[in-house]
């Protein structure tokens, strides 16, 4: 698969500090790609100077295949800001089709798919209202639309489900979805990790202006496993002892997660279970969650503690 | 080249379709209008105003007889075999409404003359009368003195002097420093609050973009440079329509003005008439509108126009930059928007020092130097500018309005894009040096 986006080596300094320092990453045509990162990691500097707002101080972007050309590549580039930045006084309908226009749509071709996008999303009656009437989330929904509507190759949401409820998260996420399938590439940034890992196919994670992850979700999930299982039985024993094979690591209703020790394989604690006749009805492994992963990485960074603690297995 | 006129479209049609647009549009020229009426309909109502006057003259100052001019609609009627108190009670009832006494003194008691009325008299009658007074007493004075009023008459001198511009051309301009003192003030006001109003307008449109975070959207779909210009000159559009609006309903409204005024009317469109009554107060006005077409108006149109696009688009990059550096905080934007203001305030006084002494050097100095000279040298203009001089203002207006353009555009594309930080002066000079 081509890579529709590669990073080399970017660096941008504002006045006092390093917002972004040497990231470099490549994204593959057709991805959702996540980009995490506490507040203010730089990942906001980073997508200014992927969609031409910004010109970094050094590297290189290769928006598909050639060097980046603001002027003619935003064309097929459609970013959706953290902040929502529309016209309060507008009305939705004109605001909608002036967006698209400056995408370098011609009017009609505009109207069209303002038509079609706006049914899909259940907004036709909108039309005529202004931008200051609407709810935040349906602000928000407008935002997508004309962020998508010229059908860019490159979608950049930032932070696409804040302030959302939970059917229109998911009518949103439907679409995302729907757009990576048709060949559109999704950079998707944000501190929520329950998103990331349920939409995004590759992460990097951002702290402090530099990348300390790259990787897939798959992979990433494995690669910070601590070896957890947790076991269910009809009744939970009374009576469970740290032995050679795993060690109890903590309790939770009729289930018990385990860790097991080096060297021993699940295989083992089931062998060992079944053997002293405990009635096991599940065994599953646990993976790390993004939010675990991150948490530990960015922790020790004096970045981390803006964050709660959140609350795990354990 | 297209983006920058669907910014230029949605900044001017968003505007022009506002009510309060509209509003503002066709209630200037109304009010003014209005207020132009009621000054008319006051200054005539006070002349008809007809007044039934008995005089009891114990002085014999007017001898039985009183000049009237052909205006003065009141009358008068001389009674005998009264005296003040007697009169005083029953001049209501048969049908006066004033009651003028003379006291049957010599001429310098003039204190005790008085004038009995129901309601206070007005200062327009008090004159008129006093007027008459002072005429009949001079006129006792004259012949005491055993001089002819007629002879006297034409001793008397009203001299006004009449200015000859010799431009050297062979052709003499006749000015009149009324006519032009008053075109040069009002055309001198009116660019000076251009620049403010929609310089301002410039400015909170911009803050508008950057704390709505609309400014993000557009410049990764635009260039930043073509988002301050698409809003520089939409708003100028707009500005220029209302004018446009504006001279037209006052073209209309003064159509209408002689109807409802046919006196005024006819005594500022027959010129003859006002020859045959060179000193009635009104034929003023008919000599003020005379002069003014013996006014440059083409040339001072040009220069307003001229001077109001150059200076507008001078003034609005300044006020843009200025709305790209502040966050939402006001305070912050004063402080930011009086080193602008200055060389405006700066040009205003300068104008109302120039349209008295038009050819002095601070005017000189002020007409040409590119900050002021659009409020400066609309004072000027109407009395006649050397055409180096306009020439040299205009050129370093275009200069430094390019200049400026420049300039700020440097500072805009980077103020727009940053929040919640105060900017320091240093640092806006270093994102203008910096390179692309």
């Amino acid at each position: 698969m081509q890579n529709i986006l590669e990073v080399n080596h970017l660096k941008k300094n504002f006045a006092t500090q390093k917002a972004v320092d040497d990231v470099s990453f490549t994204i593959e045509e057709g991805s959702i790609f996540g980009m995490l990162g506490p507040n203010g990691a730089g990942k906001t500097t980073l997508l200014r100077m992927i969609t031409g707002i910004f010109f970094p101080d050094e590297g290189e972007i290769i928006f598909n295949g050639r060097k980046f050309d603001p002027v003619n590549d935003i064309i097929n580039i459609g970013y959706m800001p953290e902040e929502r930045g529309l016209y309060k006084k507008m009305k939705i309908g004109e605001q909608a089709l002036y967006l698209a226009r400056l995408k370098g749509l011609d009017k009609q071709e505009a109207m069209r798919r303002i038509k079609y996008w706006f049914e899909k999303m259940e907004m036709q009656t909108w039309w005529n209202k202004k931008v200051q009437d609407l709810s935040k989330g349906m602000q928000q929904k407008l935002q997508f639309v004309t962020t998508v509507l010229h059908e860019p190759r490159l979608i950049i949401l930032d932070e696409p489900f804040s302030g959302l409820d939970p059917v229109n998260a998911s009518l949103i996420k439907d679409e995302i979805y729907g757009l990576a399938k048709n060949g559109s590439t999704i950079i998707f940034s944000t501190h929520r990790m329950g998103e990331v890992e349920e939409i995004c196919d590759h992460i990097v994670l951002i702290s402090q202006g530099t990348k300390i992850l790259d990787d897939s979700v798959k992979k990433t999930k494995q690669d910070f496993k601590e070896n957890l299982f947790e076991v269910g039985f009809e009744k939970r024993p009374e009576l469970i002892q740290n032995n050679q094979v795993f060690e109890v690591a903590g309790i939770k209703g009729e289930h018990i997660i385990l860790k097991i020790h080096e060297g021993y394989k699940p295989h083992d604690v089931l062998q060992y279970l079944l053997a002293q006749s405990h009635e096991i009805i599940s065994f599953n492994e646990m993976l790390p969650s993004l939010n675990d992963i991150f948490i530990k990485l960015v922790e020790g960074t004096p970045l981390a503690r803006k964050f709660q603690p959140v609350e795990n297995a354990l | 080249m297209n983006k920058i006129w669907l910014i230029i479209e949605r900044e001017y049609l968003t505007r022009v379709k506002k009510k309060s647009f509209l509003l503002t549009t066709i209630l200037v020229p109304i009010v003014i209008a209005a207020f132009y009426a009621i000054m008319i309909a006051v200054s005539i109502s006070g002349e008809t105003n007809a007044q039934k006057i008995a005089i009891l003259d114990k002085a014999e100052l007017f001898e039985g007889n009183i000049e009237k001019d052909k205006k003065d609609k009141s009358s008068y009627t001389f009674i005998e075999n009264e005296t003040e108190q007697s009169f005083k009670a029953k001049y209501k009832q048969e049908g006066y409404t004033l009651f003028l006494y003379i006291p049957p003194v010599n001429d310098t008691a003039r204190e005790q003359i008085k004038v009995h009325s129901q309601a206070s008299v007005s200062l327009f009658v008090k004159s008129a009368l006093e007027k008459k007074i002072n005429a009949a007493i001079e006129r006792k004075r004259l012949l005491a003195a055993n001089i002819d009023p007629d002879i006297y008459k034409t001793i008397k001198a009203d001299v006004e002097i009449e200015n000859t511009i010799d431009s050297g051309k062979g052709q003499e301009t006749k000015s009149n420093a009324m006519a032009s003192l008053i075109i040069s003030f009002a055309g001198g006001v009116l660019i000076y609050m251009i620049l403010l109003i929609y310089g301002t307008m410039v400015m909170r449109g911009v803050m508008e973009e950057k704390t709505n975070r609309i400014a993000e959207v557009i410049v990764s779909s635009a260039k930043p440079f073509q988002l301050m210009m698409g809003k520089i000159v939409g708003i100028g559009a707009v500005g220029l329509t209302q004018f446009a609006i504006w001279i037209v309903l006052m073209g209309t409204l003064q159509l209408f003005v002689p109807l409802i005024f046919p006196q005024l009317f006819e005594q500022v469109s027959n010129p003859m008439l006002q020859e045959s009554i060179p000193h009635a107060g009104s034929s003023k006005l008919g000599l003020f509108l005379q002069s003014i077409s013996s006014l440059p108006i083409g040339l001072i149109l040009f220069c307003f126009i001229f001077y109001f696009v150059g200076g507008y688009l001078l003034y609005a990059s300044l006020f843009a930059a200025v709305g790209s550096v502040v966050s939402e905080d006001q305070q912050e934007a004063q402080q930011l928007v009086f080193p602008i203001m200055m060389p405006l305030i700066l040009g205003f006084v300068i104008m109302t020092k120039a349209i008295n002494d038009p050819d002095s050097s601070i005017a000189v100095f002020g007409s040409i130097f590119p900050l002021t000279s659009p409020v400066v040298m609309m004072g000027r203009v109407t009395y006649g500018v050397p055409w180096w001089q306009l020439g040299l203002s205009m050129l370093l207006l275009v200069l430094s309005f390019l200049f400026f353009t420049w300039l700020t555009a440097k500072i805009y594309r980077t103020g727009i894009l940053l929040y919640g930080k105060k900017v320091s002066w240093k640092e806006m000079w270093k994102w203008v040096v910096r390179k692309s």
